[in-house]
């Protein structure tokens, strides 16, 4: 079992880092409980793999302190840390049996062959490639070889976390939710630690307990699906998540204490007006395509918008237009029959968000 | 691939660098000498520096003629070999046809061929079409191990390219030339590279067959050299100097791909 | 990527296949006309059949000549091979060291052959060579001109300092396309150094390797020049390799027949070979090759 704890954590390439940019990693504090299944989700070259082999050791970090269950990690090789890590292609040792490559780790450790056997077979079993121990390696499907990745890492009595740098990529997609399930029981069952990167949001929401958004080297957010989803702490989260993103307008105070978004003026409530009075810096309005709704002609918080592609998706209806000439995109009910043309959509919403400098303003 | 063996690899390394430079060095030191000097006196560095050898060739036509000959039917050979396979290979890494698979193990044979074997043959093949003792003979002769090896490399590299790129460009109603020279060709450049590096290499040492099918015009240096081995009195000196000056275009020709040379040896066929 | 079955393919291999045909069937008849003929002066000759056949097989000289040449290319494999992977293992992977030893190292291989044997001959010799020269002084009493074997160690010395490269730089690049991944799942996996060569660099390395044997085997099997103009062949007979053992028949002798005849089983003793190890790649390299492994 593993906590991983992270103090000041980061990594920069050069010697003497100046500005964030100069950072693949920046420095962090952070804790990976024991147990827990987290998901790292941002685009490519956000340091999301930075910080993966830095758990692992594969990467000894330029700054801060990694603690394993509080013990000082920096040093260790990645063959004293118990972790496993599974790679975006699977890595086998072509020249062995399913048998061997599972059982390579133990045997590196002078672990008995009867223990060797017995682990064996239990994680086999596990992944149910039981019947199929004695085979070539070589020979199997990309999926059976990530699970014989997966495998090696779980033969290890003394593995604590298992760590995921995009695994699914080249599995056929219909079989990427059958090993995503299998993860997920192998997490219920072995309760280990389990840190899985991916770019991809659906995999990301659907395998964690807790998603950590990143990027350009930094954490923006970390919590459950639906924090992430309904209360995005960062207008990148509000980007990132959801499909399609978030809506974002920016918006300005006019003089008469009204909010403007280019031009045309918005009805906000006293609580939020008063907050956005007190904010300094660039604000914005964000609201999920999901919650933008149409409105009655005139009605408050909504604006008149030009819609110019509506799409009938089976479970919903995708408005795609634009509201004074900046993009905005809609999801209704699939029940509601619209045509293209001039709509009011209501943007001032509950669910709506407010942004100064890209940080959500809390209400 | 890092780690605590650094050292013995470096000096496993150097230690094998040492022993290629030194027969190198030594005939660079030889070149610098007299013939007196050489066979009297054993010096690891020249005592009476002299150019004489070095001027010697490159003021007897009969010494620097056969550099040129040799430059000459080696570029010949590459530009041959290469128009040759590149759209061999291009037959065989876009299509299975009739045969495909029994053409490229015999073109593969071929490279296989000792010289000795074609001795003869070649030499009254290229008597009777009245090519005896012309450039041409040798490069046209040099295909024979070089075709082979050019298809076998460029076929490599072509089947890297996803046919879907010429697929677009048929769509696109290119002509076919015009998308084999404009569009794919550049995508290959690194095969074209390595390829041509091989041809030149593989010509330039070849001597058999260069001095069967020469005798006057088109004498290879290395003829010409071993004609100073059976003269009498040996020419340590100019030998050695003759010697030293077919090193450099080899060494011209790997700087300038020395980027391409793993890649391509890399990408072609293995 | 599946190809699509056209023989209209047939045009681009028209070319190289005119070329080669003239530089190789053409000869070919020639020298299959030859080994069944007796020529007894350039307008008449005789039809023997097989007899130049059944004479080669039988010649003792030719015999001996196999022998040394199949030694002397086990030797060239056996040393060349090991020693060009452990430099492959050894050069380093990026930067301008890397790029330094690919020039140094590929040097000995853009000399042309008989430079080769020159620059041996003026190392080897004892009174202008510093080989032979260092070795007289440490007392080893070496002469290759007269000793058959500092003629044979001469000649392999010669042949590893020609060829190794070739062998490493294809080492090199099969090396280069390891991902890696690998090394470090075998870093967390806790595989030592010797594991890390077995299991994963010997592996992957298998392609280049049988390349390596492949062109090395072939190479040896037909040198001729550069022990010819170190050694010309002796003392003796000692260092003549089944080359210059035929070039002296076809063209020393000028008889033709058995020389045609005894090409004709030089030829397809290689081609035995090599076909039997290209198979062999062949088959080796579809059974690993059934998934995608590489990167994008």
């Amino acid at each position: 079992m593993a906590r991983i704890e992270f103090q000041g954590v980061g990594h920069a390439y050069s010697a003497h880092p100046a500005q964030p940019s100069d950072y693949a990693l920046q420095p962090m504090n952070m804790v990976w409980e024991d147990g827990g299944a987290y998901a790292l989700l941002g685009p490519s070259g956000c340091g999301k793999s930075t910080l993966l082999n830095i758990i692992s050791g594969l990467l000894s970090p330029s700054h801060g302190q990694v603690l394993f269950d509080g013990k000082a990690m920096n040093h260790i090789l990645p063959r004293d840390r118990n972790i496993a890590q599974v790679f975006q292609f699977p890595v086998l040792y072509d020249t062995m049996s399913v048998f061997d490559n599972l059982a390579f780790p133990l045997r590196n450790r002078k672990v008995g062959e009867k223990e060797v056997r017995h682990r064996v077979h239990e994680i086999a079993e596990m992944l149910g490639m039981t019947g199929q121990l004695r085979q070539r390696a070589a020979g199997m499907p990309a999926d059976a070889k990530q699970k014989i990745s997966l495998g090696r890492g779980l033969v290890r009595k003394d593995v604590g976390a298992i760590l995921f740098d995009e695994p699914l990529t080249v599995i056929d997609p219909h079989l990427k939710w059958q090993l995503r399930h299998q993860l997920k029981q192998i997490h219920q069952q072995l309760r280990l630690t389990l840190i899985y990167v991916t770019h991809d949001q659906t995999e990301a929401l659907t395998f964690a307990d807790e998603v950590v958004v990143m990027t350009d080297g930094k954490i923006v957010q970390q919590g459950g699906p639906d924090a992430l989803f309904a209360r995005p702490g960062h207008t990148f989260v509000g980007y990132f998540i959801g499909s399609p993103g978030m809506n974002f307008f920016p918006i300005t105070l006019a003089v008469d204490d009204a909010v403007e978004i280019s031009g045309q003026r918005l009805a906000v409530g006293a609580a939020t007006m008063a907050a956005l009075r007190a904010a300094n810096g660039k604000l914005c309005l964000g609201i999920r395509p999901e919650f933008v709704a149409l409105a009655e002609p005139g009605a408050p918080g909504a604006l008149l918008a030009d819609i110019t592609a509506v799409q009938y998706l089976g479970v919903c209806t995708l408005l795609t237009g634009a509201i004074a000439g900046l993009p905005v995109k809609a999801k209704v009910d699939s029940g509601i029959r619209v045509s293209a043309g001039r709509h009011w959509l209501r943007l001032v919403r509950p669910e709506t968000i407010f942004f100064c400098n890209d940080e959500r303003i809390l209400l | 691939m890092n780690g605590a063996n650094r050292l013995p690899r470096a000096m496993m390394l150097a230690a094998y660098v040492a022993f290629t430079m030194i027969p190198l060095y030594w005939m660079v030191n030889t070149s610098l000498k007299t013939n007196e000097e050489i066979t009297s006196v054993f010096s690891l560095w020249p005592r009476a520096l002299t150019w004489s050898n070095y001027h010697t060739i490159f003021t007897d036509p009969s010494w620097y003629s056969g550099y040129l000959n040799s430059m000459l039917y080696v570029a010949m050979n590459t530009v041959f070999s290469l128009l040759v396979a590149l759209p061999a290979a291009y037959g065989f890494s876009r299509y299975r046809f009739l045969g495909d698979k029994h053409m490229f193990f015999w073109l593969l044979t071929n490279r296989m061929t000792p010289p000795a074997v074609f001795l003869l043959p070649f030499f009254q093949l290229y008597s009777t079409v009245g090519l005896m003792d012309t450039h041409l003979a040798v490069a046209l002769s040099h295909m024979l191990f070089n075709v082979p090896l050019a298809v076998w490399i460029l076929e490599g590299f072509m089947s890297g390219i996803s046919s879907e790129i010429d697929e677009t460009a048929y769509i696109d109603g290119f002509s076919f030339p015009h998308f084999f020279i404009r569009i794919f060709l550049p995508l290959i450049k690194a095969g074209v590279g390595v390829t041509a590096f091989f041809c030149f290499m593989f010509s330039w040492v070849e001597l058999l067959l260069a001095r069967t099918l020469t005798s006057v015009n088109a004498k290879p240096i290395g003829a010409i050299m071993t004609r100073t081995v059976s003269a009498s009195g040996m020419d340590w000196g100019t030998l050695a100097a003759a010697g030293v000056l077919t090193l450099l275009p080899g060494m011209l020709v790997i700087w300038f791909v020395r980027n391409h040379v793993a890649k391509g040896f890399a990408m072609g066929r293995v | 990527m599946s190809k699509p079955y056209n023989n209209k393919a047939w045009f681009f291999i028209l070319p190289v296949f005119a070329c080669v045909a003239f530089s190789a069937i053409l000869p070919l008849m020639t020298v299959v006309n030859y080994s069944v003929q007796d020529i007894i002066s350039p307008t008449k000759s005789v039809f023997v059949g097989l007899e130049w056949f059944r004479q080669t097989m039988r010649d003792s000289e030719l015999h001996d000549a196999l022998l040394r040449q199949v030694i002397f290319s086990l030797c060239v494999l056996l040393l060349q091979i090991p020693l060009g992977v452990a430099l492959a293992l050894a050069m380093p992977s990026k930067g301008w060291k890397s790029s330094a030893a690919l020039v140094i190292l590929s040097m000995p291989l853009l000399i042309p052959w008989n430079v080769v044997g020159t620059i041996w001959q003026i190392f080897g010799r004892a009174d202008i060579g510093l080989g032979g020269h260092t070795l007289s002084a440490l007392g080893v009493a070496y002469n290759y001109t007269a000793s058959p074997i500092d003629a044979w160690l001469t000649v392999l010395l010669m042949d590893v300092w020609h060829w190794t490269p070739l062998v490493a730089l294809l080492g090199f690049a099969g090396l280069r396309s390891i991902p890696d991944a690998y090394y470090q799942a075998a870093q967390i996996d806790g595989a030592g150094r010797w594991a890390v060569f077995r299991y994963i660099q010997l592996p992957k390395m298998r392609g280049v390797l049988t390349i390596a044997v492949l062109l090395r085997f072939m190479d040896s099997f037909m040198i001729y020049t550069e022990p010819f103009v170190v050694t010309g062949g002796g003392p003796g007979n000692s260092t003549t390799f089944l080359s210059q053992y035929l070039t002296q028949k076809a063209v020393g002798q000028f008889d033709l027949g058995p020389a045609a005849a005894f090409s004709l089983i030089y030829f397809l003793i290689i081609l035995l070979f090599c076909f039997v190890l290209y198979s062999w790649m062949q088959s080796a390299g579809s059974g690993s090759k059934s998934a995608v492994e590489t990167p994008p």
